[in-house]
């Protein structure tokens, strides 16, 4: 975490100095704020950029819509109204108040309030945060997973009818389906219960996964790596396995039998303390870092492109730096496919631990 | 202390609500009929796999019977022939035996048969012989008796042995 303090102070180093060279990305510092700026969800999509031979900075990408709620409740626009600046200079006027973007988030300034003005640890004075539902890029790609779900799931789902064995796109997702009931929901959770859990269990693997490989995609989504993401995604987990633990489980968490009475209330505060703390935040932790550093490297490697020039010349640089993003990239693949995995296994896991009836303390 | 600013309502609320609905979507109109699926198929392979290992089966007990109803038809047909024969020598011995004592019945009759001619005939002879010797007795004792004396002396003589017993 203290890569992301790094970026944050450097940020703020650097702050007005990225439009006076026509936010080319080529020091050490602004290639850290290029990487910190990936890794944060965004208002518009941005593809790339270029300086065209009239020396003008142009963005290429497609802006994204707004939806805000302020003092005087819903605004919505789109993010174009920008002009992509994200250091709060640019002001947006809707329904008499004032909107700007810093940092990738949306400000309302004070009602008499024109500009911006900052304190010296660079936080807006007179501006304070609204809440913000935008289609932002990270709900763009969430939208884009749910749609590839619903198109590949679907045509699945209805392949069946025709036959019993699936043509097409579903003879690639229908093993993927038998495994994760097999593999994963199976074996944590158990032969009795696990069918109702599965809906939960497709959904977040495919839900993970997807963005996972999305974000490997030039376009550069950041979902996964987003902690509002991995928070819900783990609560969500948190909530499931809480609503439907069985007796033996809270007797077990809270009552612990066969333990000296004085221990039990000690052992029921640690439980607790484990299954609603630390287990959710095992999850969200492990996929928000994984992937968080995993971008962090990669585009890390990738701008040795430029750090190395000086030393091993244009060819040099772009060679070594082409064949470890590679190679990373590669891993990456992986650590997509092994997180989505590992999300929905450990969910598995705290589900099968909540819903396990315990045979001994019936039987006698 | 940057992790928490970033930390976004918004996106969270974006995202339980999108999640919420996948899973609500998907559940009910991929997953369901997917898994029914799935486990339909796998239950259909189990189904006839158990089908074939049950023909299997039947068709051994078939074979299995079908070779017994051969091995007793066979055995049916040998105990048949047996006694077929037994009775055939046994008819040809019973005749046997029967032929033997009709003919000695017949050989018995013929015996006595010719036992009563012979005695009939051996009377006859008799009869012939005594009614002979009674005529020849008869001519003698004419031509005896012809003659005085001679009549005299075969009294005579008659009444010599008389007198004697």
């Amino acid at each position: 975490m203290s890569s992301f303090q790094g970026f944050s102070i450097s940020e703020k180093e650097k702050e007005g100095h990225s439009q006076e060279d026509n936010g080319h990305v080529d020091t050490k510092e602004e290639i850290g704020d290029y990487i910190a700026h990936h890794l944060k969800d965004a208002h518009d999509f941005h593809l790339f950029s270029y300086t065209s031979d009239s020396g003008e900075r142009k963005h290429v990408g497609f802006s994204l819509p707004v939806i805000i709620w302020s003092s005087k409740g819903l605004v919505s626009f789109m993010s174009s109204e920008f002009h992509h600046d994200d250091a709060g200079h640019t002001i947006v006027d809707k329904k008499g108040l004032k909107f700007t973007k810093i940092h990738s988030k949306i400000y309302e300034l004070d009602a008499n309030a024109t500009a911006v003005s900052f304190d010296e640890e660079h936080h807006a004075t007179n501006a304070h945060k609204v809440l913000d539902f935008s289609i932002t890029k990270s709900v763009f790609g969430i939208l884009i997973a749910g749609l590839l779900m619903f198109l590949g799931f679907f045509s699945l789902a209805k392949g069946y009818k025709k036959g019993a064995i699936p043509t097409g796109i579903g003879r690639v997702l229908e093993p993927l389906v038998i495994y994760v009931r097999d593999e994963i929901a199976r074996p944590n959770i158990g032969e009795k219960k696990y069918k109702k859990f599965m809906p939960y269990l497709l959904t977040v693997f495919f839900f993970i996964w997807i963005l996972n490989l999305i974000g490997l995609t030039p376009l550069g989504f950041n979902v996964t790596g987003q902690i509002a993401i991995t928070v819900c995604l783990a609560l969500f987990t948190l909530v499931i396995y809480m609503t439907n633990g069985s007796k033996d489980f809270w007797a077990h968490t809270l009552w612990m039998p066969g333990v000296p009475y004085i221990l039990r209330p000690v052992l029921a505060f640690l439980e607790l303390v484990g299954f609603i703390l630390i287990k959710p935040f095992s999850l969200l932790v492990r996929l928000f870092a994984n992937i968080t550093a995993g971008h962090s490297v990669v585009m890390g490697i990738a701008a040795l492109m430029i750090l190395l020039k000086a030393q091993f010349g244009t060819a040099g640089a772009t060679g070594i730096s082409f064949f470890l993003t590679l190679f990373l990239m590669v891993i990456e693949v992986l650590v997509a496919f092994l997180q989505a995995f590992i999300f929905t296994m450990l969910s598995a896991l705290f589900i099968g631990m909540a819903v396990e009836e315990h045979d001994h303390t019936h039987d006698h | 202390m940057d992790i928490f600013n970033d930390f976004s309502i918004g996106l969270f609320a974006m995202q339980a609500f999108i999640l919420i609905v996948l899973i609500f979507l998907l559940g009910k109109f991929a997953w369901k009929p997917i898994l029914n699926a799935i486990e339909g198929r796998e239950e259909g392979i189990k189904d006839a796999l158990e089908a074939a290992e049950n023909a299997k089966k039947e068709m051994q007990n078939l074979q299995a019977d079908n070779d017994r109803l051969l091995k007793e038809a066979r055995a049916e047909r040998e105990a048949m022939l047996k006694e077929a024969r037994e009775i055939k020598d046994k008819m040809i011995s019973d005749s046997k035996e029967q032929a033997q004592v009709e003919g000695d019945k017949i050989i018995k009759q013929a015996q006595a048969a010719i036992e009563g001619e012979k005695k009939a005939a051996l009377a006859d002879i008799k009869n012939q012989v005594g009614s002979l010797s009674v005529e020849i007795a008869e001519k003698v004792i004419k031509e005896q008796l012809s003659d005085k004396d001679k009549q005299l002396k075969l009294v005579e003589g008659l009444l010599g042995d008389i007198k004697l017993n």
